[in-house]
Formats: structure tokens, sequence, C-alpha cells
């Protein structure tokens, strides 16, 4: 006979009931928290021990993920906690990437805090906690619960950019992130109090419910003459939607870094330690864009036609200044900044023409680019050795004769950045394509074929250095196993999804193809 | 009871103020003051259609947002008291390690 333990039965209750639905995040905050305490027990030597914890806690947390598909293929979603917080296919799809993303960024992490001095388990702890609240963000059906899990990854970041607290460039970096991040912070949760007030709700079906009837009676009301003692203007009313949005849109735009957005992008990017600017800009951007996805495809789904000039402006924009900024830098790290705004701009045309190829795209696109981009910023990683920091297109010259195996990968995560079969990246780009055409934007598709041209410039301008330049008095990069590892997850990812593109595609469709 | 206008034209108000105050002021401890600024004109706003709706999630969602200021203060400031310790400086034309 089971004995009756209150407390135990409590529990199992709660994790059958509203717990199953954020058993994920409860695992990574739970090891997130394990890594704090353990800390303290630790020498110094011990330390890389954290990574090892963290790792696992990761994997636990994807193994869970992976279980829940089952209940979520029998009910199609599971909702928890008053329908504020749901698991369907697309919040599976993205918390597999953001534990991915994670598990590559703690691997690379290891060495290069060695050699900075730094290994510390807070930095892993907030990777953990930065990694809940991009889940968050993924399954936040309720604005509130989008809000917080925005906050809590937003403010591990700004921690994690500052983390080498010596360093000059780095305080400079994580100061400029926090002052624009709580900005753009401000300004979403304006949006979301002006969306609370149209419609006495902060669940995101609900809203989308309250709009849609209060732009039909908006819109009676115009096309009916009022009589003169109307109190209010119906213009007016039809305004306030139109403000929350912009509001809304503006702060998620700071957030993916989009044009004219994007000045913190390439500040960050440079001054934070490279294998949180890998952090930054697979990890937050992608969670960022599953926020942006979830509300404009929900909240804002109906009114599709009135916003899409918007987001095609800014999308053109990102791709201008992204790819033409890029062209003159010589930092590695803050060209590979305004490569990512342009990749924002290609994700963004995806959104314009909004069927199911370009849902597929999206998805497509935002896995591809967490691997190909990590893969790139790893070789960085890689070549950070004591007394050299690598990040100068200088840096990198020779680096066929002094590591040909980093000069392999480099040049195939280039090729896959840029576009060009058979990578990952091609069959991204070959999607939101096909989707432009699909949706007769021919001008659309022009422009992000062409924008290619200096793309293959700047990215084969990395390559030139690393494959024909003189080696100098460099030293030759030392891989670790745990870099070689994350290394090699990226390539595979990279070429597989190149090469037989169709598991990545159901995947993709699967996420995003309603 | 006041009608919801007047809580509306305090929020925006403030939002404005703050967001003028982000964009023209050169030291980081006012513009982390103006953001502050924007965050309560967002709380005013929830508390004020709240009342007027009768519904309790709007202040659940301002008492979230109360701690979200607290912890971003906190963060914030912690950060520029390790930039000042390293620059001396705390204003915003002189961050020009990284091209702005």
């Amino acid at each position: 006979m089971p004995m009756h333990i209150p407390f135990l039965s409590a529990l199992t209750s709660y994790l059958q009931g509203d717990g199953a639905v954020i058993l994920p995040e409860i695992e990574l905050t739970l090891f997130g928290l394990g890594i704090l305490l353990i800390d303290f027990t630790l020498g110094v030597k011990e330390r890389y021990l954290n990574a090892g914890l963290a790792l696992v806690g990761t994997l636990f947390s994807a193994y869970t993920v992976w279980k829940l598909r089952v209940p979520v293929a029998a009910n199609g979603s599971m909702l928890g906690f008053h329908e504020s917080v749901t698991v369907d296919p697309f919040f599976l799809f993205f918390a597999s990437l953001f534990l991915a993303a994670t598990a590559l960024v703690i691997l690379l992490s290891v060495k290069f805090l060695e050699i900075e001095q730094e290994q510390e388990g807070e930095y892993y702890a907030l990777l953990l906690f930065a990694c809940v609240g991009m889940m968050f963000m993924a399954s936040g059906y309720d604005l509130i619960v989008m809000f917080l899990g925005l906050e809590t990854m937003a403010l591990s970041f700004y921690v994690l950019t500052g983390f080498l607290r010596r360093e000059k460039r780095s305080n400079e970096a994580s100061l400029k992130y926090v002052l624009l991040g709580a900005f753009s912070s401000g300004i979403l949760a304006y949006g979301f109090s002006l969306l609370y007030g149209l419609s006495a709700s902060t669940n995101i079906d609900t809203i989308s419910e309250m709009l849609g009837r209060r732009n039909a009676f908006v819109s009676s009301l115009l096309h009916h003459p009022q009589p003169a003692t109307a109190q209010f203007d119906p213009f007016l009313l039809q305004l306030l939607p139109v403000l929350a949005f912009v509001l809304v849109a503006v702060g998620l735009f700071f957030k993916v870094a989009a044009v004219p957005f994007h000045q913190w992008a390439p500040d960050v990017y440079e001054g934070a330690p490279t294998p949180v600017t890998i952090f930054v800009s697979v990890a937050s951007k992608t969670a960022s864009f599953a926020l942006l996805l979830r509300l404009f495809l929900v909240v804002f789904g109906a009114t599709q036609v009135n916003w899409m000039y918007l987001v095609a402006g800014i999308a053109v924009a990102s791709l201008t200044w992204g790819n033409l900024a890029a062209l003159t830098q010589t930092n590695v790290k803050r060209l590979l900044a305004y490569s990512s705004i342009s990749h924002v701009g290609y994700v963004l045309l995806g959104l314009v023409a909004g069927n199911k190829t370009a849902m597929t795209g999206i998805g497509y696109y935002l896995l591809a680019y967490i691997f190909m981009t990590a893969g790139a910023f790893a070789i960085l990683i890689v070549l950070r050795q004591k007394g050299l920091i690598g990040e100068e297109l200088e840096d990198l010259n020779g680096l066929y004769q002094r590591s040909p195996s980093s000069a392999v990968l480099l040049l195939i995560f280039m090729l896959s950045l840029a576009g060009i079969p058979p990578t990952a990246g091609f069959m991204g780009k070959y999607f939101i394509f096909l989707s432009l055409i699909e949706t007769h934007h021919p001008v659309l598709a022009v422009f992000a074929v062409l924008y290619i041209v200096p793309a293959l410039y700047y990215y084969f301008r990395i390559v030139v250095h690393a494959w024909l330049m003189a080696p100098g008095e460099a030293p030759r990069p030392i891989m670790s196993s745990a870099q070689a590892v994350a290394l090699g997850v990226a390539v595979f990812v990279t070429l597989a999804a190149g090469l037989y593109p169709e598991p990545f595609m159901r995947l993709a469709q699967y996420a995003l193809g309603r | 009871m006041l009608p919801i206008g007047h809580y509306l034209f305090l929020g925006l108000a403030l939002f404005i103020i703050g967001v003028i105050g982000v964009v023209t002021r050169r030291n980081v401890i006012v513009i982390l003051m103006s953001i502050e600024l924007i965050l309560n004109a967002v709380n005013i706003n929830l508390v004020a259609f709240s009342r007027l709706y009768g519904d309790v999630a709007g202040q659940v969602f301002a008492l979230f947002i109360i701690a979200d200021a607290a912890a971003e203060a906190a963060v914030g400031l912690g950060i520029i008291i390790a930039f000042f310790r390293n620059r001396e400086t705390v204003l915003e034309d002189e961050m020009d390690l990284l091209k702005w």
C-alpha cells in the first residue's frame, strides 16, 4: 500500500495539472538555482563543473519538451494557469531551438571563460534563467506572461553582456543594452496597456476577438452619418488600435534589432563576451521573433493587409542598412551584427507574404540562422587564445595554414549565411522568395535577391582573409573538445538542412504551418 | 470618481515626458529615471482601465510591472557602477569605445 504523504500528493497532482504545462521551465529554474548553490562548494579549479550541470539541465528540459509532444499531438494544444500559458507545436519548436542554442553556448563558454579568468557559476545560472524567459515568451498566451518572459530574458542578458566587468568595452556594451532594452520594454508595455484598455482582457485570444468586434462596430459608425450630438469622434476611435499596434511593433522591432531600431545591436555584439554575443544574436532574436509572430498572427492577424506595408518598409530598410553598413566593418563581430540585421529583414519579408509557404520559410530560416550564426561566432571563440583577442579581420589572416579544419568550417558557415546551396541558409531564403512570388510581391522578391550581392562581398571578405592572406605571428588556435562538439553540431545542421531539407521542412510546417 | 480620460491623459503625459527624457538627456542616471516614468505611465493606464472594467487583471499586471521596474533599476544601477569604476563618467556621449 503506497504511503500517503500530503505534500507529495499535492505536488504530483500539481504536476499533472497546471504544472505539466511549465515543467520544462521548472526544471531549468531548479538547475539554475542548483548551480548557484553548488558554486559555493566548488574550488576555483572545479568551476567548469557548473557548465556540466547546466548542460544536464538543458538535456532534462529538452527531454520533457520531447515528451510533451504526445499530449499535444492528442489534443492540439494544452492550456494552463487560466489559459495564460500554452503548450502547442509552436512552443515545442521554439523551446527546442532555445534549448539547443543554450546548450551550444554552454559548450562554447567553458574555455572562453577560463581564458578570461571569469569562470563563475552565476554565468551558467544566468544562461539557464535567460532560457526560461525565452521559453515563456514562446508559450505565453497572456500579455502578462509574455512581458514577464521577455523581462526575465532581457535582465539576464544585461548582466551577461557586462560579465567581463574589468573590460571597458563589456561595461559600455551592457550599459547601452540596459538603457535601450529597458526603453523598448517600456514602449512595449505601454502598447500592452492600450491593448488591455481596448479589450478588457490580457488573454490574447480574447483581445483578438474584442479588437475584431470593435473594428466592425467602429467602421459601421464611420459609414453611417452620426447625429451631431454624438460624444465621440469615430476617427479617434479608429486611431487607438493603430496606436496600440504601432507601440507594440516598435517595442518588438527594437528587440529583434530591425532598422531603424537597431543601434544597440552592433555595439552589444562587439562589446559582449563572444559566447554571450552568440546567445544574444541567436537566442534572443529568435525568442523575440516567437513573441512577434504570436502577437502579429493571433492579435493582429485579421488586419494583416493594413500592417503589411509597415512591415515591408521595415524589412527593406533592415536589408538595405544591414547589408550596406556591413561592407565597411573591420571587426568581425560587428560585421556579423550588421549581417544579422539583414537576416531580420528576410524573416520580416516572410511575414509580409504571410501565406503557408512563408510560415514554413520563417521557421526554416530561424532554425538555419541559429546554427549558422552560432557556428560563425564559434570560430571566433576558437581563435581566442591567451594574448590574442581574435575579433578583427586581420586576426583571421592565414587561418587555413594555422588550422585547416577551422578554415573549412568558416567557409561553410559563410556560404550558408550568404545563402549559397547546398546549405541551410539557401533553403531558408528559397522559401521566403517563393512565398513572396506566390503572394504577388515581385518587387520585394527582386529587392531581397539583389541584396545577396553585397552580402556575398562582405562574407567573402572574411573567407579571403582566412584562406588567401599570409599568416602573421599569430599562434595556432587549439580547439577544445567541447568547442569541437558545438562546432560539429552547428555544421551538421547547417549542411543537413541544406542537403536533405525534407525533415526540417516538416518540422517548420509542424510548428507554424496552420 | 474622475472620468477615465483624465487618467489616460496623465499616463500619456508621463509617457511623453519619459520618452523625451530618454532621447534628450546625457546623464545615464537621468535616462534610467525617465524609463521609470514610462513604466509608471503604463501602471496608471493599467490601473485606470482595471477600475473602468472592474477587472482585476490590470492591477495584477501593474504589480508585476512595479516588480520589474525595481529589478531593472537594480540591474541598471549595478551596471552603471561597474561602468563608472572603469571610466569615471556617467555621460552618454562619453561612451565612445564602441561606435554609438
